[in-house]
């Protein structure tokens, strides 16, 4: 075990997979020598060539296409997205290509390939630095999209997202790249060296996509969150004093609905939390998946904590961003109601 | 490479570019052909696009080693205009100079220079009409300084302060300035150039005499929509001069990374049909000279141009960037076309129009108008002062707020 952040477990995942199978190629923009603008490639192109870890033009979706054309031949693309907010223009070759080459081509054809892209806010990056596009990505038939919450997460997901033969979508919230951030943005960040999700195995393991965590054990309710947004609520849940059940996705396509009605059939409420905005968020499918599952169950509305309906503000970031006094009011009009 | 690469059955290699020094090296600049000033013909606004074919492998030069402009492109430019330019660069620099410490400071999340590209902005703004539309990408502040639009404006966006026009909805730098037709600046790369060639068939359109100008970058040569904006500029003849300023950096990728190794960018433009000009950037008589001339002929209804300016990223691309991760770190010092301000300085000087002197007294002038200007924005306050009520987060997604965006105010305001 080592003490790890999220860029150096997501290093190191790449690392250990790389070293194992020679099919694998990262690339992207600034990911090669420089090692990436968030360094989470440094020390890769050293280590296994230039024709293996490179730069590309800047053009995401070229650096999608030609991912997929590798795919094709039979490589193992880890691709780079600089930003989550600079995907769009590789949008097409992402749903009417990679998601859909499978069926298409009556599995004659896949796409094997890894999205990686850092999203979300809590940076002052403005609205073309912050955004958190997974609603956009999980609507995708074909598409899997991930986020992880911590570096041991972040490492044993990429390894299964890489070693998936469908496209995965990828998504680092940045903000936790070095610590688990819980909303209080006024105060330290704590590092991931004092979190035990920061020790992290230097070797090969899989987290299966799929399978959400619970990390937080409760009986009054149950938490939806993924990202950035499971340390808010955590946060939220101490200082609401309630007895929540917090429930870390990890995987959004597929989802584990099993571990979250079990939990919801348990504790008759749930809130869902993401960074992400309100309408036709993530959330509300959370919402329309709970009330299939769990409608008998539930005691009280489901309520949702999310990024306002606006773009990503600069001056405002911390009026827009969901943050533990928000959860925490959620939560209690949900135990209380 | 052995010749055994190039024999039948040969094992296929990928190319991957590398440039041609890192951190540590020598800076070398060898492969780069720097043809003495004067020497190219100022072809007439109207010539076809094959009769142009030299120019986009070229590169067009005014200032001589002595800084004495030289040749047909010479524009004509009086001493007192020159000295104009010179004072707008001279501007862009110190309040780049003063931003970045500003953002050091913590006074703001954010901020990027534009030092050694000034005369692509300043001289660009001078050749073309205030009344002419710009579509920047985010490194031509120069452009607005240029317009005299007043620092303390832009100081304010850099703050997302209260006197933020912006609202404080935008990072640092990603200004809008309508009144001098200076469109709002995206953090996406490329998109501003078919927007800009929208502008000019709309133009076009309405009979109207006013042309559009748009910049991108060497690395952003790579996006999709500055091929979209070529194609439609070509096709439609659109009155509009698509600026690209190869800085020689996009962050950490050389511009061997956009295609830079093997041709150049105002190459491009021959396979639109579209006439391709190749300018020293660092130039501002040549770059004025040719904007002129591109802008000349959008007017007269001969169509678009592409212009790569030639210059040299002096600074790091942001300031959550360090170049001396990536190249030498005296490349800057070592960049064969100089510094545009030493340039026109020495230009001036050599006519007899200025002097070390008055160039000090300037520098020192603009630094005192730069802090007068600071001292007026940082008293409506820094980053973290809000720019306005809680209300302005929900305003201008649309025109009118709808009612779902009515209650999140509400909720947020209850809250």
């Amino acid at each position: 075990m080592a003490s790890m952040n999220m860029i150096q477990a997501i290093n190191s995942a790449l690392d250990v997979t790389m070293g194992r199978d020679p099919d694998i190629v990262v690339f992207g923009e600034d990911v090669g020598y420089f090692g990436g603008v968030f360094r989470c490639t440094a020390g890769l192109q050293k280590k296994y060539g230039k024709t293996r870890v490179f730069d590309t033009p800047i053009a995401e979706g070229g650096i999608v296409g030609t991912a997929i054309g590798m795919g094709a031949y039979g490589l193992r693309p880890v691709i780079e997205i600089q930003f989550a907010d600079y995907i769009y223009p590789a949008f097409d070759q992402l749903v009417s290509e990679a998601a859909r080459l499978r069926y298409r081509s009556g599995g004659g054809f896949h796409a094997p390939l890894t999205v990686r892209a850092p999203c979300g806010g809590g940076i002052f990056g403005g609205q073309t630095h912050s955004q958190s596009p997974e609603a956009i990505f999980t609507h995708v038939c074909g598409l899997k999209t991930v986020m992880p919450s911590t570096p041991y997460d972040a490492k044993g997901l990429l390894i299964a997202a890489i070693e998936d033969d469908d496209p995965v979508i990828f998504l680092e919230p940045k903000r936790i790249y070095n610590g688990p951030f819980d909303g209080h943005h006024e105060r330290p960040l704590t590092p991931w060296a004092k979190h035990p999700a920061g020790e992290v195995p230097e070797d090969y393991y899989r987290i299966e996509l799929g399978q959400a965590s619970i990390v937080r054990p409760g009986a009054q309710l149950t938490v939806l969150a993924y990202g950035t947004m499971v340390h808010v609520c955590l946060a939220a849940a101490e200082e609401a004093g309630v007895d929540a059940e917090v429930i870390d996705l990890r995987s959004l396509v597929p989802l584990d609905l099993d571990t979250i009605a079990r939990s919801v059939q348990k504790t008759g409420r749930c809130v869902i939390a993401h960074e992400a905005s309100r309408t036709g968020g993530f959330g509300a499918e959370l919402m329309a998946q709970v009330q299939e599952a769990c409608f008998w169950h539930l005691e009280a509305p489901i309520e949702r904590v999310t990024g306002w309906d606006t773009p990503y503000p600069h001056a405002f970031e911390w009026t827009y961003f969901p943050g533990p006094a928000r959860v925490a009011k959620a939560m209690k009009n949900v135990v209380e109601a | 490479m052995t010749s055994s690469a190039h024999e039948p059955g040969a094992a296929l290699r990928l190319h991957v570019p590398e440039p041609k020094a890192r951190p540590g090296e020598v800076p070398d600049f060898s492969g780069m052909s720097v043809p003495p000033a004067g020497t190219l013909a100022r072809p007439p606004i109207d010539a076809d696009e094959p009769a142009l074919r030299e120019y986009p492998y070229a590169l067009i030069r005014v200032l001589d080693d002595a800084q004495r402009a030289v040749g047909p492109w010479a524009p004509a430019l009086t001493p007192e205009r020159l000295r104009a330019g010179l004072r707008h660069m001279m501007l862009t620099r110190a309040f780049d100079d003063r931003m970045l410490r500003v953002q050091r400071q913590g006074k703001t999340s954010f901020y990027m220079k534009s030092t050694g590209e000034e005369a692509v902005a300043v001289a660009q703004a001078y050749a073309l009409d205030d009344g002419d539309m710009l579509f920047p990408s985010y490194r031509q502040q120069g452009l607005l300084i240029a317009r005299d639009w007043p620092l303390v404006d832009l100081m304010c966006q850099i703050f997302s302060n209260p006197g933020d026009r912006l609202k404080g909805r935008q990072l640092p730098v990603m200004y809008s300035v309508p009144e001098k037709n200076f469109f709002s600046i995206s953090g996406n790369l490329g998109t501003q150039f078919p927007q800009a060639v929208g502008w000019a068939m709309a133009s076009a359109i309405k009979g109207d005499t006013r042309i559009a100008a748009s910049w991108v970058g060497d690395g952003t040569t790579a996006e999709g929509d500055v091929h979209y904006a070529l194609t439609f500029a070509a096709v439609y003849q659109a009155p509009v001069l698509l600026n690209v300023v190869n800085n020689q950096w996009a962050i950490s990728s050389f511009q061997g990374f956009a295609g830079g190794e093997r041709t150049t960018f105002a190459a491009r433009a021959i396979g639109y049909g579209v006439p391709g000009l190749r300018v020293d950037g660092n130039d501002f008589l040549a770059v004025y000279a040719v904007t002129q001339w591109a802008a000349e002929r959008a007017r007269r209804n001969y169509g678009p141009t592409l212009i790569e300016l030639v210059t040299y990223r002096a600074a790091a691309h942001s300031t959550s960037d360090d170049p001396s991760a990536y190249r030498p770190q005296d490349e800057a010092a070592r960049w064969p076309l100089g510094d545009p301000v030493e340039r026109l300085k020495q230009h001036l000087i050599g006519l007899g129009a200025w002097s070390e002197a008055q160039h000090e007294a300037l520098a020192r002038e603009l630094e005192e108008h730069v802090k007068a200007q600071l001292r007026e924005a940082e008293a409506l306050g820094t980053l973290g002062t809000p720019p306005a009520g809680v209300e302005s987060l929900f305003e201008d997604v649309f025109k009118d707020m709808p009612p779902h965006l009515q209650r999140q105010l509400a909720e947020l305001k209850g809250a």
